[in-house]
């Protein structure tokens, strides 16, 4: 059948086709050998009958980068300042090397913790912030002149030694509770919210260079957020959080292409959802039937839904539109997933536009495409008839 | 009328009034003590001369200025009988002032650390007080530490003395009296600090790996300086003047200078002698407020 091919073709046409590591079981550590640096495994919180966190559990391999997204109020900091060692957990274990850490006190953890809004002993100049923990350890004088030298350096501060951190800039600020919280070589770094404060340019770079350190000292990190684009930019894994629970633990491109669950799909990245009932069942193939979007054909999913509710996802990118008319191109015709709608709505984002396209059936998707030209040729015009196709692997089936 | 007047006219008025306040109560009444305690005691209504009056003519205000003289300033330092009252003053606002500071710093924290809504409980409990007047409260020692007042019964009674104990009129009883009036002054501005301060830092510096006294010694206690500065002179200055407390609670062998201005002018009616010394020791106390103001301005000028 040609929608297939076309489906496979634009599979192998992708770069990096996900398939292989779409297919592996998420949970697994990438390259795990032996015992994680970091095994977090059934913790609760709660405040007051409120239970912040939930029954986390999770495995942390040394010189992983791992992200904890989730909405603000979700538990992130909570989860943080119990491997700090400033909350104890109510029930669960958190073994470092081994070693259960839920009862040491938090200055006698090998982990460290950027805080954040810093918390830049003020009194203090940045010399002597960053050269408090290597003091607290016992170093010699000769040694802690040269780590703070060398921290000064890896973040680039020479020359503010002598400054009170009211001295400084709000991205200084940041790499001064940076070098602070690396100099002691921590085992595990828990970094909350560390680029918040910073705008969006500094934000960037800062992610970039927060990467390469963490690659150069090959160390772990795990950093709360609740910015997705920066969970997915420094990241090797992230961890969603939902109401104190574990919703997802995946890599970036899992997280987007095979979300776990509808309120995953939706959080992470924007996306159309159909509702609808599965009315047939080939082999790896499913065919839906939908209220707004006729009948759809997906692919089964890997851990195959048990309920005939289902909703059929797709990510706005992944819809193509067309042109309607007389010249209909060859791949719309034979679509296997074919809607018909106008657009109403057209969002110009330099990179990207998006439209809303209002289907005959009264809903509205969304769709985005790449301005791959600087005149607009491509583009659509609001009030245009439009044809909205997908294949079958572009959708991802969810529970409704 | 432009907005900007609108609002400038009132404002300025505003900002007025505390001097206005200061020349009237504060500066004036001074420069009546400062003419005072240049004149010479007199038998006389008032009791000194020269007295002004400006209805006598330029040549008698001119006189009654050449009058004046500095003799008052001289007797202050040549009579050792001052010099003693200011030395123990000094002495018992430092030592007083010590103990607060060891008293209130422990309240202060604790009270900083309690959960919110325990905290205005506390601050209440601290206020409360000044509810009852001062005097008092004073009176209400004396009852207690009199021979045969509660703590000399309850004593007795539990068998601890078997003879009542002298505490009215000692030393204890006055450095009593001093620690139990101030003791708010010392907590309310130690509390203020410590309430407001970040406790993120706190963890931070536990994260670092400094035990707990590390991280009060290095983290908390050099961010409270500016409340315990403020704690130290709100309880110091009045100290060092103070008369009530040790007039009805320390013994007679030694007096504060409070004490020997009461002495000079309403017993001895020394009205110049009273204002000299009142002088020296508005003199005396700008002193430690003058050093404060350097060190704000010094920590201001740093930030800058
Ligand atoms: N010390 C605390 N006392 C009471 N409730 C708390 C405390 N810390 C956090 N919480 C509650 O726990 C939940 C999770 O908070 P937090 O971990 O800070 O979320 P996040 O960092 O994901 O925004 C929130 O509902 C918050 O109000
Ligand atoms: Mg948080």
């Amino acid at each position: 059948m040609m929608a297939e091919e076309l489906a496979r073709t634009h599979d192998e046409t992708e770069p990096g086709a996900p398939a292989a590591e779409l297919g592996k079981p998420e949970s697994s550590l990438p390259d795990a050998v032996g015992m994680p640096l970091l095994r977090i495994e059934g913790v609760v919180k709660a405040f007051g009958g409120v239970r912040a966190v939930d029954g986390v559990s999770l495995d942390i391999r040394a010189g992983e980068f791992l992200a904890l997204l989730g909405p603000s109020g979700c538990g992130k900091t909570t989860l943080l300042r119990m491997l700090a060692g400033f909350e104890t957990p109510d029930e669960g274990r958190m073994l470092l090397n081994g070693r259960d850490i839920a009862q040491v006190l938090p200055h006698e953890r090998p982990v460290n913790m950027m805080f954040q809004n810093y918390a830049l002993f003020p009194h203090l100049s940045v010399r002597d912030n960053i050269a408090f923990g290597l003091k607290r350890a016992g170093l010699s004088r000769a040694e802690i002149k040269d780590r703070v030298a060398e921290m000064v350096a890896l973040v680039k501060l020479k020359g503010l030694e002598k400054r009170r951190p009211d001295q400084l800039s709000g991205g200084q600020r940041q790499r001064v509770a940076l070098a602070r919280s690396l100099a002691r070589c921590p085992q595990l770094l828990l970094l909350d919210e560390p680029l918040a404060a910073l705008d969006k340019k500094l934000r960037e770079s800062t992610q970039a260079e927060l990467m390469e350190v963490q690659r150069r000292l090959g160390m772990t990190f795990i950093i709360v957020t609740h910015d997705q684009d920066e969970a997915m930019t420094v990241a090797d894994r992230i961890g969603v959080m939902n109401a104190g629970r574990l919703a997802q633990l995946a890599t970036p491109r899992q997280l987007y292409e095979a979300p776990r669950s509808r309120w995953i799909a939706e959080f992470v990245g924007d996306i159309n959802v159909f509702e609808g009932k599965i009315e047939a069942r080939e082999t790896s193939r499913l065919t839906v039937a939908t209220r707004d979007a006729g009948t759809l054909a997906v692919v089964e999913p890997r851990d195959a839904i048990g309920k005939a509710n289902v909703a059929v996802a797709i990510r706005p990118e992944k819809l193509k539109l067309s042109r309607q008319g007389p010249a209909v191109d060859v791949a719309s015709a034979h679509a296997v997933n074919r809607l018909e709608g106008v657009i109403s709505d057209v969002s110009y984002l330099g990179g990207t536009t998006s439209y809303k396209v209002k289907l005959d059936s009264g809903a509205v998707v969304r769709a985005s495409m790449s301005n791959t030209t600087r005149l607009d040729v491509d583009a659509y015009g609001l009030g245009q008839r439009v044809v909205v196709w997908f294949t079958p692997d572009d959708c991802v089936m969810l529970d409704q | 009328m432009s907005a900007r007047a609108i609002f400038t006219r009132p404002a300025r008025l505003a900002a007025i009034v505390p001097y206005l306040w200061m020349v009237l109560f504060f500066l004036v009444p001074f420069g009546f003590v400062m003419k005072i305690s240049l004149s010479q005691t007199a038998i006389a209504q008032p009791p000194y001369t020269p007295a002004f009056d400006l209805t006598a003519g330029l040549a008698a205000i001119g006189d009654a200025l050449a009058a004046l003289s500095l003799d008052n300033f001289r007797l202050l330092i040549s009579d050792d009988l001052y010099l003693l009252s200011y030395l123990r003053s000094l002495f018992v606002a430092v030592v007083s002032t010590g103990i607060l500071l060891l008293i209130g710093y422990p309240i202060a924290y604790g009270m900083a650390r309690l959960p919110r809504r325990w905290q205005g409980i506390a601050m209440m409990l601290v206020i409360v007080p000044f509810w009852t007047s001062f005097l008092i409260r004073i009176y209400a020692w004396i009852n207690i530490l009199q021979h045969d007042g509660l703590l000399n019964r309850v004593l007795l009674a539990l068998h601890l003395v078997s003879q009542p104990v002298v505490w009215l009129s000692t030393e204890s009883a006055m450095y009593l009296g001093i620690i139990y009036s101030y003791l708010p002054f010392m907590i309310l501005p130690l509390y203020a600090t410590l309430a407001k301060m970040d406790r993120a830092l706190e963890e931070a510096a536990a994260d670092l790996g400094a035990s707990p006294f590390k991280v009060f010694w290095l983290v908390t206690f050099p961010l409270s300086l500016p409340g315990v500065a403020a704690g130290v002179l709100l309880c110091f200055i009045p100290i060092v003047g103070e008369f009530v407390i040790p007039d009805l609670l320390a013994g007679s062998n030694a007096l504060m200078i409070g004490q020997t201005l009461w002495l000079e002018f309403f017993t001895n009616k020394d009205w110049p002698v009273a204002s000299a010394a009142a002088v020296f020791l508005l003199v005396l106390l700008l002193i430690p407020l003058l050093v404060y103001d350097r060190l704000q301005r010094r920590q201001f000028e740093e930030v800058k």
